[in-house]
């Protein structure tokens, strides 16, 4: 017994030491952060390592924003990230957080756009939404003849005649993503404006803060999910239940067109080009911040956010535009490489 | 039982001539045992429903990411482009950095008749082949120089979308711009099958590759030798520890507050969620001992902590299941009581001990949350050397893939499920064998 146990395990130590010999050998570029920005990480990664065969591939972890804030602020050192994935800008409190650990240069790059898209299964009937109906159909109160009410629409028809009549079921991101605040941001708020709702909380007897807090409540129940998996989570939703409609990135419904239909936002159909032009009204920058200190220090890094940079990466026939990143105006393209490479860091 | 005989006596003894029958409550008990049974047979079918129901979705899904679709092509390994400065020898930087695309475009083209001046139509065929055909090609050249300057033909992979779409993983009845296929490349691929140029072969791949972006180069290789790595580390560091620790508890240890408190303490650490191990180990491995991030090493080193209860309680059950009266042979015929632990009691304990070890380590295999924090749940491509490389494990690569935007990923995702499932069989099959085999009943 002990014979086959010992020649199961010169196997198993055979198998290991049978990899292949491109392997790694310098400590990796690491980065971690935002689930949205991860696939242009690693499609940039994987053509890093292809190109410049001197440094290993960049190791990319998911985990969130959040999350890659919390471990990009962790301190300086070989052991902790190098650059941190965002699709929000960094708060103010995760800025504390990194000058109290020591991360005092930081530099903020940005590297494109993500356009923000309602979508429904392709069966069914189309949409075309404002931000007004996304509010009157999602928020818990609206404002009915002056009146403060609690939402009171149960199909997209009560909500506007000319939507289809069908109950309203919305899938939306949970708070722990940054396409949330987007969401909340661009239609909720939007709309409450827009709908005169604002006006109506405001003359109801709430101060400003609580007409705020009010314009982005969402009515919850059967009417509006938070999801807090990824798209694939909202997707797996509308194949169950086809009356459902879902807030995707612009990439994965154009990975998913087949059993997707985009809903147009106040008349325009988001696609790479209105969201590029600012036609298309819910779109939010991409960025990823970068530690100054490990430039020059951890191999590679400074070729590597160059390389992310470059035209033939973030340009508009580049394979993140390929992938579904809207890219920036070409004289914006060029910004965010001059500011990389002025080495501005932003202030803590 | 008792009320109902006694009830049943007086009636029916004077009147029957036949000899009384007690009631036993017979029909009563026989029923009770029917319906426990039913009870039993209903709860193992709703298990075993939902296992079928499992097994089908993943292996209906996931079968036909075994198979991968392949373009064959008569690449012509032009000198101009493969060694521009002509030096017959060109080293590796030159190969690195050729220009394959181009070639895999050129001979896709005067495959299909193309005209090369079509410039969208180029690009439309150019399309089919994946991105990887730089990696594929410069492999083949590096190991044979000889081939420069030559046409050889080479199978190289198709695009994932023509993958999806060969395998009808795409709905290409729907109008022609909402499907990443359009006419013309599908009258392409139609082409190319019956020219027997593209078939779909065994995609050795999805065992090799480290990940990808582009799903059709997308394999397993890197998640394999990570879990591997982390299996034997862990099987290294918390059998000789677990074993050790129980032995003393069982056999040397006094009975005392302190013990129980520890036994208490194993107990609790068992049910133990596995994301606090992640916390500990990034604690103590990261930042205190300074190990480096994302590396097996480090996820053995957690994943060990994790298991190390389920083989303390595994082995000291192992243990107490071996009678008494073999210690005491043993002390009686003038052993010591070491020489009584490691010549008798350990090696009849040894089955119970190996298959507590191998169920620990099935689950620790199938473990994702504690990696999460120690920076494993990452995009790995580059194979790890050591396992103090960054490297990913089997239910990582899972997650990773099943939240990927590409059709190609779903069925990905569940041919790794099939791979998992296979590894994960296979040891608790070794270790039922290993009971069978030498277990001693006494």
């Amino acid at each position: 017994m002990t014979k086959s146990l010992l020649a199961g395990l010169a196997l198993g130590t055979a198998f290991i030491l049978s990899a292949p010999a491109y392997a790694q050998t310098a400590e990796p570029i690491q980065i971690a952060g935002s689930s949205t920005v991860l696939p242009y990480a690693n499609i940039v990664a994987e053509n890093f390592g292809e190109v410049y065969p001197d440094f290993p591939t960049p190791i990319v972890e998911s985990g969130g924003t959040g999350g890659g804030f919390t471990q990009f602020c962790q301190g300086v050192g070989s052991n902790t990230i190098d650059i941190a994935n965002a699709s929000r800008p960094i708060s103010a409190n995760e800025k504390k957080a990194c000058a109290t650990a020591g991360v005092t240069d930081i530099q903020e790059v940005k590297f494109g756009y993500d356009g923000i898209v309602f979508a429904s299964a392709a069966s069914g009937p189309d949409f075309a939404l404002t931000p007004e109906q996304v509010f009157k159909a999602m928020a818990a109160k609206i404002v009915v003849d002056g009146k403060v009410v609690d939402n009171p629409n149960t199909t997209w028809k009560q909500v506007d005649a000319s939507l289809p009549d069908q109950p309203i079921q919305a899938f939306i991101p949970a708070e722990n993503h940054g396409t949330r605040e987007v969401f909340e941001v661009k239609l909720l708020e939007a709309g409450c404006e827009a709908s005169g709702a604002l006006e109506g909380f405001k003359a109801s007897g709430m101060d400003e803060d609580a007409a705020d807090d009010a314009c982005i409540q969402v009515r919850g129940g059967n009417f509006t999910t938070d999801i807090a998996g990824d798209y694939t989570e909202t997707l797996a939703r509308i194949s169950a239940s086809p009356q459902g409609i879902g807030v995707f990135g612009l990439a994965f419904y154009e990975q998913n067109q087949d059993k997707l239909k985009v809903a147009t936002i106040s008349g325009v159909t988001p696609s790479v080009e209105t969201v590029a032009s600012g036609e298309y009204p819910v779109s939010r920058p991409l960025f990823f911040y970068v530690k100054k200190a490990h430039i020059g220090v951890v191999p590679g890094l400074a070729e590597f956010v160059s390389f992310f940079l470059d035209e033939q990466m973030i340009g508009p026939d580049g394979p993140l535009a390929a992938y579904g990143l809207v890219p920036a105006p070409d004289a914006e393209r060029e910004e965010f490489r001059k500011s990389f490479e002025a080495g501005t860091t932003i202030g803590l | 039982m008792t009320d109902a005989t006694l009830r049943s006596l007086p009636t029916a003894a004077p009147t029957s001539a036949a000899p009384p029958r007690r009631d036993i409550g017979l029909k009563r008990r026989y029923g009770a045992e029917r319906r426990f049974k039913a009870y039993g047979i209903a709860a193992v079918g709703t298990g075993l429903f939902f296992l079928c129901w499992l097994l089908y979705t993943v292996i209906s899904q996931g079968y036909t990411a075994f198979w991968q679709t392949e373009i064959r092509l008569p690449i012509t390994f032009a000198a101009n482009i493969v060694d521009p400065r002509g030096t017959g020898n060109p080293d590796m930087a030159t190969l690195q950095r050729a220009n394959y695309p181009k070639l895999a475009q050129d001979a896709i083209v005067a495959k299909l008749g193309i005209d090369p001046a079509d410039r969208g139509a180029a690009r439309d065929a150019a399309a089919l082949v994946s991105a990887n055909v730089r990696a594929e090609l410069r492999d083949v050249v590096a190991s044979d120089l000889t081939l420069i300057g030559k046409t050889q033909e080479v199978w190289i992979l198709a695009n994932s979308v023509v993958d999806s779409g060969v395998k009808g993983q795409f709905d290409l009845s729907v109008e022609e711009s909402r499907r990443p296929l359009n006419d013309r490349q599908l009258g392409y691929i139609q082409q190319l099958e019956q020219d027997g140029a593209l078939e779909q072969r065994f995609n050795w791949g999805l065992f090799t590759f480290g990940n990808s972006s582009r799903a059709e180069a997308a394999g397993l290789g890197v998640a394999l030798i990570g879990s591997a790595w982390m299996m034997l580390i862990v099987l290294v560091v918390s059998l000789p520890i677990g074993v050790a620790a129980s032995i003393y508890l069982e056999e040397f240890a006094p009975k005392n507050k302190f013990t129980d408190f520890i036994e208490v303490n194993i107990n609790n650490l068992a049910a133990v969620p596995s994301i606090v191990y992640g916390l500990l180990g990034l604690a103590v491995f990261i930042n205190y001992m300074s190990l480096p991030r994302s590396s097996a090493l480090v996820g053995g080193l957690v994943l060990s902590l994790m298991t190390l209860p389920t083989i303390i309680i595994a082995t000291r059950a192992a243990l107490k299941a071996v009678p008494p009266s073999i210690r005491a042979a043993a002390l009686g015929l003038g052993a010591s009581k070491n020489q009584m632990v490691f010549h008798h009691v350990l090696p009849l304990a040894m089955p119970g001990i190996l298959t507590g070890t191998i169920i620990g380590l099935a689950h620790a295999l199938g473990e994702t949350a504690p990696l999460l924090l120690i920076g494993m749940v990452a995009f790995v491509a580059d194979y790890p050397a050591t396992p103090l490389d960054a490297s990913t494990a089997l239910p990582v690569q899972i997650y990773m893939w099943a939240n990927e935007a590409e059709r190609a990923f779903v069925e990905r995702s569940s041919g790794a499920i099939i791979v998992l499932l296979i590894f994960l069989a296979l040891m608790n099959f070794f270790a039922i064998i290993l009971r069978r085999r030498f277990e001693r009943r006494w």
